[in-house]
């Protein structure tokens, strides 16, 4: 029995939702961008350098311009005087892009509430996942990092709607 | 703890009618606001006191005057410390600048204006220096509201 198809066993075709396809390419190539302010610094330097590595979830490369980040990571306390700064970063980023609020100041300002800080970055800018701690174990950050790959993994990519 | 070099202030002060204490191991000088250049003069340029440390301020809100306005110097050859404390009252929030004494004033003199509202005569930039331009009130006043925020961005909805 001849066959004109030989099976070579090479990986010839495989089927997948075009929007799977992409959130996985895209899953696994975050570009932060560290928008660093107080002390959840030296976690976040823990947690991307050799012991926790983010760069095992494709996150490790920072990026200083935010033009060419696609995660904001604000890491810290973001005061009133600050914010508009923030603001500005965030717009300046590229869509497709998410922000993680790192640590509970990002969060929810944390316990501070006075006249500097803002309670929240979510006040100001659009957030897609929350680290809670003060600061965050470098295990929460690699939760957070997880869940936001699902979250990209899982959603609709406007890149390939339409023609493509 | 005190030294020879506090020990002659001390003195020296005393013969000009000034009262001082030691406390926490420097020499606590209360003043009155008018004096506080003459007395700084003699701290730099007779006592050696080359670094002047921190202007800031405390609010006793009912009493009067309401401020005191608090500055410490160090000697960097005798590594004593002193303190010179002056009562400002709220209606009239000033006292004279240092900065012609020393320039490292001026900054601090604007984080003092930033946070009390003490103006200081002589110190011509008193821009904010923490704070931002249009930020109302003095946040560490014992009056200003703990929670109260001045947002420079608008919230989203």
């Amino acid at each position: 029995m001849s066959h004109d198809h030989e099976k070579t066993g090479a990986f010839e075709y495989l089927t997948t939702r075009k929007d799977e396809l992409v959130g996985w390419a895209r899953k696994f190539s975050l570009f932060p961008y560290p928008f660093v302010t107080a002390c959840c610094a030296m976690e976040f330097m823990s947690v991307s350098s050799t012991m926790y590595d983010t760069d095992r979830f494709g996150a490790a490369l920072p990026r200083f311009s935010p033009r060419q980040s696609d995660l904001l990571m604000v890491v810290g306390t973001v005061t009133h005087k600050q914010a508009p700064i923030l603001k500005k970063v965030y717009e300046q980023m590229c869509e497709p892009k998410w922000v993680m609020a790192f640590g509970v100041c990002a969060t929810s300002g944390g316990f501070y509430q006075n006249y500097a800080a803002l309670q929240g970055i979510d006040k100001i800018i659009p957030v897609d996942v929350y680290i809670p701690g003060c600061p965050p174990r470098p295990e929460s950050v690699i939760d957070g990092i997880m869940q936001l790959q699902e979250k990209i993994a899982g959603s609709s990519h406007p890149i390939i709607s339409g023609k493509f | 703890m005190s030294s020879d070099l506090l020990e002659r202030l001390r003195a020296r002060l005393a013969d000009e009618g000034r009262e001082s204490a030691f406390a926490h191991g420097l020499l606590a000088v209360p003043l009155p606001r008018e004096a506080l250049l003459d007395t700084v003069k003699l701290l730099k340029q007779e006592f050696g006191f080359d670094l002047f440390l921190d202007v800031t301020a405390v609010d006793w809100p009912g009493r009067d005057p309401r401020f005191d306005v608090v500055c410490h110097f160090y000697s960097t050859r005798d590594h004593v410390r002193v303190r010179l404390k002056m009562g400002v009252p709220e209606a009239d929030p000033v006292v004279d600048s240092l900065v012609p004494l020393y320039g490292s004033a001026a900054f601090m003199e604007r984080e003092c204006h930033d946070m009390y509202g003490i103006r200081f005569r002589g110190n011509e930039d008193l821009r904010p220096i923490l704070l931002y331009e249009g930020f109302q009130g003095h946040p560490l006043r014992k009056d200003y509201p703990k929670d109260r925020e001045q947002p420079l961005v608008r919230y989203r909805e």
